[in-house]
């Protein structure tokens, strides 16, 4: 390959680009500012901005519409879950009948306690898990089925530590809560069911 | 003095070191070809045919297999690959010997006890932990051990380019180092700096636990710990590829390195930026303010900067190169590529795979969205993209010269070489759509999903998707062993006129021209130290001196 090949259209072919280096006699100076293709400046300032972009979708999704990650809730000791309410004893409780309500599920392998759960339609659950031996975790959900119904909540649930998150279930359907981190032989096996029904006297 | 022809042009490696990095490359090819192996049987057992009653010589379940295959594939065949080529980069970049061979060697010989260490355990049933080895579930006291001893003999290679590189300053103060050289240098400083988070989880919480000197360990902290090493160390991955697409791609295309400035300032700030995001993947986790979580999700989205500059300058030499080779039109000029050649066409089908994995990630990294893809099948579908192809099949295509090179042989059937990059490719994109679609539905990773009672039949389109696509991908894989494999051993050599070069493309600007900035080391690390400070330093504080070891362990 000669270097008469015209360079192809549009890029910048640099004076001091180092074609023939046996001549030898020339100093480069550094230069000052890194050398930017001027395609590529512009390429840069697309990809900058479409960041900026996302990142303030994301945000808003965060702020305005609540879809919000875990944050730290505190600690628990794993080894006393029996004797330490609430989770001594795992389950759903009512805050205001029929809108909110707490549901605190512990997991210990390979099975989630509680494995059913059943709240009215349009209600609100603030799930609290926690584990009582390894890690596991939570995915609320799936989709493309018959019946079944995918969710926003995903949780890490892990041994000495409290995972919360909230939901609003506007649709009746089953929920299936399916572990989703690797925790031993039988993981593929840990799946409870949440079914979201129709509200009593319900519209 | 200053202009004038780098040393690295005419240096050509000694047989010794040739051979030497030949040794990295035969453990690299044999762990992923034992690794690989698992993945078939994954993808059929996604598909409902489940083979592993028939494994039971090699393993007991899906879940033994899957260990295996995560830490020979994401593990040893990419640590041994990269500390060898990067060896090969350090003495053909600096035009001469490593400073210290026997250390080098120390090192890859370290490297080798780790992993027989770490493979007795996996092998008999005692490690099936996975590859990120979350506690409180313990595998045998070995694995660790065997891990820890993988991971220094790499420090040791490292220090060994140190030194070599410190020599070579010495004697030439006014020169750019050569950018393979350097390029060399950034990856294994990353890789050091971010193996500190997992070398201080088990040396400091996991192998004391294994061992009864302490009753338990603290899962949370052991998760961030990992973390700071998890995700730099998909970029150790990743900066090889990025060393050959930059520097070595454009050369076997005809053209000349687009910019040298940029390539290195892309480095700098992939070694900037790539520690301190660990927390992109613990968004769903409980012990950590998801204001910190919002921190390293920002951070994140800032590495996409040095991601779309490489894909601009790679894509932009390519474009040079294929001018220079006669190609016209805004895209016509892709086909002016020397497609023929297996080496470059493994990297280019390598690069294409990596458009859609860098999507997926950046939809991975963004905060609240990961609640709708965390551990689901969408993962494994992401990093077969990235890992798996970007990472991996460029290593095929590096191989292509690079065992001629080191051997003295032809390539053996560059056309079956050929086939085997089109093979994998096709494969890959039926697995890996299949994979993120079951994993958008809500499938969870690392689930023998045709066991599993609550996947619904409708998907079972999909999961046949996983299981062809799988299968395929195997055979193309095994194609580019059998490639490699005949090429050490065949008789025929290179003539006296024959034989490949390595591949090192001159930059079109001068590298002398290149900012001095961009070239010394001192302000950059203690930019990238401060930055780790800034954004893990609090969180780990916090979570370290609140940490409590009261996790007891448990069995896989
Ligand atoms: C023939 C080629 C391959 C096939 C068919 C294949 C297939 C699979 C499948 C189906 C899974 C998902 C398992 C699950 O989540 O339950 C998986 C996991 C994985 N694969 Fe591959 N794979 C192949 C090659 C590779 C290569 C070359 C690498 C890395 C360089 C790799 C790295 C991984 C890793 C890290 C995991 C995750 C393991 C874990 O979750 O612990 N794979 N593979
Ligand atoms: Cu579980
Ligand atoms: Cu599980
Ligand atoms: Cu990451």
């Amino acid at each position: 390959m000669t270097d008469d090949t015209p360079a192809a259209e549009g890029f910048d072919e640099d004076p001091s680009a180092s074609s023939e280096p046996d001549g030898g006699a020339v100093v480069v100076e550094p230069d000052e500012h890194v050398h930017v293709d001027p395609y590529e400046r512009n390429w840069m300032r697309i990809a900058a901005f479409t960041m900026v972009v996302f990142a303030i979708a994301v945000t808003v999704a965060g702020l305005a519409l609540g879809i919000q990650v875990p944050t730290d809730e505190g600690r628990v000791d794993p080894n006393t879950l029996a004797s330490t309410p609430p989770w001594s004893e795992p389950g759903l409780r009512e805050i205001v009948p029929g809108e909110e309500y707490d549901l605190y599920i512990v997991a210990r392998r390979f099975a989630f306690q509680p494995m059913e759960v059943e709240i009215p339609q349009g209600a609100t659950v603030n799930f609290y898990a926690t584990s009582a031996d390894v890690q596991h975790g939570i995915k609320l959900g799936l989709a493309g089925a018959e019946g079944r119904q995918a969710s926003n909540i995903n949780i890490m649930v892990i041994p000495g530590q409290v995972s919360k998150l909230t939901s609003t279930f506007d649709d009746v359907g089953v929920y299936d809560y399916i572990c989703h981190e690797y925790c031993g032989l039988a993981h593929h096996q840990m799946a409870g069911v949440l079914r979201v029904v129709p509200a009593e006297g319900g519209e | 003095m200053l202009k004038g022809r780098p040393t690295q042009v005419d240096y050509q490696l000694e047989q010794r070191d040739r051979n030497f990095v030949g040794y990295h490359l035969i453990v690299a090819v044999a762990a992923l070809l034992i690794g690989s192996t698992f993945g078939p049987l994954q993808s059929l057992e996604h598909a409902g045919i489940d083979l592993y009653p028939q494994m039971t010589w090699l393993v007991d379940n899906y879940y033994q297999g899957l260990t295996i295959h995560g830490v020979l594939n994401a593990l040893v065949w990419t640590t041994f690959f990269i500390t060898g080529f990067l060896t090969l980069c350090m003495i053909k970049g600096l035009g001469r010997r490593l400073r210290y061979p026997v250390l080098n060697w120390i090192g890859f010989l370290t490297m080798v006890v780790g992993l027989v260490i770490t493979a007795v355990p996996l092998l008999a049933g005692n490690a099936t932990v996975l590859f990120t080895f979350y506690p409180p579930m313990q595998p045998s006291s070995l694995f660790y051990i065997g891990l820890t001893l993988v991971v220094v003999g790499s420090w040791i290679e490292g220090l060994g380019f140190y030194l070599t590189f410190y020599e070579w300053r010495k004697d030439n103060p006014d020169q750019r180092s050569p950018f393979i050289a350097f390029a060399s240098l950034v990856t294994m400083v990353l890789w050091q700096i971010a193996t500190i988070g997992v070398a201080a989880e088990i040396l400091g919480m996991l192998l004391p636990a294994s061992l009864g000197w302490t009753s338990g360990m603290d899962p949370q902290l052991a998760r961030t710990l990992f973390w700071f090493t998890g995700h730099p160390l998909v970029y150790f991955w990743l900066l090889p590829a990025y060393l050959s697409w930059y520097a070595m791609l454009p050369k076997q295309v005809d053209g000349k390195m687009f910019s040298d400035q940029l390539a290195r300032l892309a480095f700098w700030l992939f070694l900037l930026l790539s520690v301190p995001l660990g927390f992109h993947h613990q968004f769903v986790d409980p012990g950590i303010p998801s204001g910190w979580k919002y921190v390293h999700f920002a951070l994140t989205y800032a590495v996409a900067i040095p991601s779309f500059m490489t894909m601009f300058t790679v894509i932009a030499s390519l474009e040079y190169g294929a001018w220079r080779r006669g190609g016209r039109g805004l895209f016509g000029w892709v086909r002016a590529l020397p497609w023929g050649n297996p080496s470059v066409t493994a990297q280019l089908l390598a690069g294409i795979l990596f458009v859609f994995g860098g999507i997926g990630g950046i939809m991975n990294a963004s905060y609240n969205v990961n609640l709708a893809l965390h551990n689901t099948a969408w993962v494994p579908g992401h990093f077969h993209l990235t890992v798996a192809s970007a990472v991996t099949m460029t290593f095929f295509g590096i191989s292509y010269w690079l065992v001629p090179y080191i051997v003295g042989k032809p390539l053996w059937a560059p056309k079956l070489a050929l086939a085997s990059s089109w093979i994998y490719f096709g494969g890959m994109l039926v697995f890996s759509n299949a994979l993120h679609t079951v994993g958008l539905l809500g499938a969870p990773r690392r689930v023998p999903l045709g066991l599993a009672p609550y996947i619904p039949s409708e998907w079972s389109g999909h999961l046949w998707r996983v299981g062809i696509g799988g299968t395929v991908m195997y055979i193309g894989l095994i194609l580019y062993v059998v490639v490699i494999v005949v090429t050490a051993l065949r008789r025929k050599r290179f003539a006296e006129d024959e034989g490949v070069e390595i591949p090192v493309a001159e930059s079109r600007r001068d590298v002398q021209a290149t900012p001095v900035w961009l070239d010394r080391w001192v302000p950059w690390l203690t930019a990238t130290g401060l930055l780790i400070l800034l954004a893990y330093g609090p969180q780990l504080y916090e979570q370290i001196v609140n940490a409590q070891l009261n996790s007891p362990s448990f069995p896989p």
